[in-house]
């Protein structure tokens, strides 16, 4: 240790060597998030006859390492909207203070004289208008070269009360779909569910039972094939009468039996 | 010249507690044309008569659009009232731009509201001349709200602001009861009824002299798609003057005083 | 102070974090590895014809091998005076990076709208492209990365068709492709449309030979011409197809028309 009153309490440089400053730069050019840290893998959600149905396993990795293993990634707004996030998961947290600070902010400006919940809950934003405002956002924030690290679904009600499903990424690159999955269930999870409900008007023939049936389904085909996923995971159905949602369910009717048929699996030692 | 001495500026409370440069920002809302607004159920509706400097100039307007969904009426400063105009279309216009959506009535007139404000505590700063009846239709209705350049604003039913706008407000009053039930055209009707009991005796509403604008909610069930605000001038008005006309009143009395500059 | 030093590589006492001399950098400058930009695919086309204009693109919206979505329209009609464009008498459409298209739809939507605002009458075509032009010069060194084409009637009724570029090249064109199948589309027009390298038959030998005479389609010769191109796209181009949003523009307005096309 350096005695010296100058420099009391550090390091000696001629012990130690010269401290490298360059880990505590607080000149030069600022860099932003270059990329995610904790993430979350995919987000899977699919319309059907009276709303939507939006999925999202409980794990945040750490690269490879399964980091936390009960993270919530599906987030409610105004109790009328679910959010499900994909991507780093510290930008989630950020934008899910944002939100609900939006959503106070939303609540001060109601209408004195609604005389319901369900009346308020009309006149605040609805899944429509937060994504709009979500995608504004992170189309912002790429403008800036600060990006939100994040693929987010959008899950809630139009307008019109009709189903609405809608997706945001750090792009602000934005679109609607009948069925929408972020990461890996882009390629694993939505070619399940377009086979259900390849268009607006097969969604709408779909039961609640059923949209919840493809959604675990999906979960399941992810969870055998991502392996940055988890079997605990988070189920939210968002209908005119409100959000369900479920935040630790397990994974049902696994089966691994293939696993036995495939060469240098597990223990098998031929 | 000065009433008083604090009367100089609007940071300056006089030893009764009164701001009088404020409440002479509100006697400019009273030197301007009567303008009324009314709402029911589905709709909202403005009405206005609009003044020529002279029988040679054109007619000031009265009414104007701010976004699909909103409108508003004005007394006094014509020039302070498009300030306030074009900031309340730059907000309405923003706040469609980031929510897809139209802004609540209420959150553009309380925006106006803390703007004017601000005008009536700072050194320097003059508070608007100009009161406006804002109209517009949201997600919950129709709505109808009062701006004074105190910065005070509130939801009416239905107001009249302007010169001689007390006898529009007593009509309104004496026939508060009706309006909710109200249809389109007999909102209209009840307006114009209003309008011309603050008219001087001489004068008339003519398709020169009368602006209507009216906005319609959409209807709860999801069926009537919501009727944008919209301003009628000239020719489209006739057949609404027309229809209240029939009750002829007596004709006599004078001009209304010569005031400041306003509205012309 | 610089005898306490004990690093011979810097002039000074070294034990301060905030004094540790650095290469300075310009103010606010970033450092970043984060591209972005992507290319979301899909296909435009406009044709103009004698007394209307025919705007056309797919609606597939990819990002790599992934179809985002099947419907994600890139034609809008803009400078309507409400958000359902009703009364829009201009289209415009944008392929490219859709978050960069979007954006630029919605900015020249707002300026339209501020312009009917201001002088109470929509933007003629003309007045539109040239601000179109500006807006995308405007963002020359960050560009909005979108292919647009803005179509509409002149002042003489007559289709009109402006392309552009990224950064705001522009000119007035009979017609034009943009987008991933661009270079597809582009030489099928200018034969099917301009009538490049069609000659009368028998007319001459080299350069004595004559072109076909250039003459206007009829609307329903442009619409299949665009359902072909579209077809023709879709077969040799991944990220063409799953549906065909087409907008005609007519004296009598904006009619949009949806065709499914292939969805593989």
């Amino acid at each position: 240790m350096d005695h010296r009153p100058q420099a009391w309490g550090r390091p000696r440089d001629d012990v130690y060597g010269a401290y490298d400053h360059s880990y505590l730069q607080q000149s030069g050019p600022k860099t932003a998030t270059q990329s995610p840290v904790v993430t979350g893998t995919s987000v899977v959600a699919i319309k059907f006859k009276e709303g939507v149905v939006i999925a999202a396993d409980n794990l945040a990795s750490y690269g490879s390492l399964a980091r936390f293993t009960d993270v919530k990634r599906l987030r409610t707004f105004l109790g009328t909207s679910v959010v499900g996030f994909g991507g780093d998961v510290s930008d989630m947290q950020w934008l899910d203070r944002h939100l609900k600070e939006l959503a106070i902010d939303e609540a001060y400006d109601q209408e004195p004289t609604a005389e319901s919940a369900e009346a308020a809950a009309k006149e605040g934003l609805n899944a429509a208008n937060l994504y709009k405002y979500l995608q504004k956002l992170m189309y912002k924030r790429r403008n800036d070269f600060d990006p939100l690290w994040n693929q987010i679904l959008i899950a809630g009600l139009d307008e019109d009360d009709k189903p609405f499903l809608a997706s945001v990424d750090l792009r602000g690159t934005s679109f609607t779909s009948p069925s929408l999955a972020t990461g890996f269930g882009a390629m694993l999870a939505q070619p399940i569910m377009r086979l259900h409900a390849a268009t607006e008007e097969d969604a709408a023939k779909l039961t609640r039972e059923q949209a919840v049936e493809v959604v675990k389904e999906c979960m399941k085909v992810l969870y055998y094939r991502d392996a940055r996923s988890l079997d605990r995971y988070s189920i939210a159905v968002v209908t005119k009468e409100g959000i369900d949602l479920k935040e630790d369910e397990q994974l049902e009717k696994q089966s691994w039996a293939f696993a036995e048929r495939i060469k240098g699996y597990g223990t098998q030692t031929v | 010249m000065f009433r008083n001495n604090y009367d100089n500026d609007s940071v300056t409370f006089s030893p009764q507690g009164r701001i009088f440069q404020v409440e002479y920002a509100a006697e400019a809302v009273k030197q301007g044309s009567v303008v009324v607004g009314i709402t029911s159920k589905t709709h909202v509706v403005l009405v206005a008569v609009k003044r020529n400097a002279e029988e040679l100039s054109s007619y000031q307007k009265k009414l104007f659009p701010i976004d699909e969904h909103v409108g508003i009426a004005i007394a006094g400063l014509t020039s302070d009232a498009r300030v306030l105009s074009n900031f309340m279309k730059q907000q309405s216009l923003g706040h469609r731009l980031t929510y897809g959506r139209s802004m609540p009535v209420r959150s553009l007139v309380e925006m106006i509201g803390s703007k004017a404000q601000t005008n009536t505590q700072h050194y320097g700063k003059r508070p608007y001349g100009v009161g406006l009846l804002v109209a517009g239709v949201d997600e919950s209705g129709p709505h109808l709200f009062e701006f004074q350049p105190s910065g005070m604003t509130e939801e009416m039913v239905a107001f009249a602001i302007g010169a001689r706008s007390q006898m529009a407000r007593t009509y309104l009053e004496k026939n508060l009861d009706k309006f909710a039930s109200c249809g389109r055209e007999e909102l209209i009707a009840h307006g114009l009824k209003a309008l011309k009991e603050s008219l001087v005796q001489d004068k008339e509403l003519t398709v020169e002299n009368t602006s209507v604008a009216v906005a319609g909610a959409k209807s709860k069930d999801g069926g009537a798609k919501a009727e944008p605000f919209k301003v009628y001038d000239g020719q489209e008005v006739n057949a609404w003057i027309e229809s209240v006309a029939d009750e002829k009143e007596a004709a006599a009395g004078g001009e209304s005083g010569e005031g400041m500059d306003v509205d012309a | 102070m610089a005898m306490f030093s004990q690093n011979p590589t810097m002039n000074g006492p070294n034990y301060s974090f905030s004094d540790t001399p650095r290469t300075k950098a310009p103010e606010g400058a970033r450092e970043h590895r984060f591209d972005p930009y992507t290319d979301n695919g899909g296909s435009t086309l406009a044709i103009a014809g004698a007394d209307f204009t025919i705007m056309a693109g797919d609606t597939r919206l990819t990002s790599g091998y992934n179809i985002n979505s099947r419907y994600h329209p890139k034609v809008f009609k803009i400078g309507g005076t409400t958000s359902d464009q009703h009364d829009a008498t201009i289209a415009l459409s944008v392929v490219g990076f859709a978050a960069d298209g979007e954006a630029l739809k919605e900015r020249l939507d707002a300026i339209c709208k501020m312009y009917r605002y201001r002088h109470g009458k929509p933007m003629s075509v003309k007045a539109c492209a040239q601000r179109l032009s500006t807006i995308l010069y405007q963002k020359r060194f960050f560009p909005y990365y979108a292919y647009a084409i803005l179509g509409g009637l002149d002042e003489e009724g007559k289709g009109a068709v402006y392309s552009y570029d990224p950064v705001g090249s522009y000119e007035r064109e009979q017609c034009r492709a943009g987008g991933a199948a661009a270079s597809l589309i582009m030489p099928f027009l200018d034969n099917q449309v301009n009538f490049k390298n069609q000659y009368i038959p028998g007319s001459g030998e080299g350069h004595a030979l004559q072109e076909r005479e250039r003459k206007p389609l009829s609307r329903q010769e442009v619409e299949t011409l665009v359902k072909d191109a579209f077809d023709g796209a879709v077969e040799r181009h991944i990220e063409v197809g799953d549906g065909l949003q087409m907008m005609i523009i007519t004296k009598d307005g904006i009619q949009e028309v949806t065709m499914p096309l292939k969805k593989d």
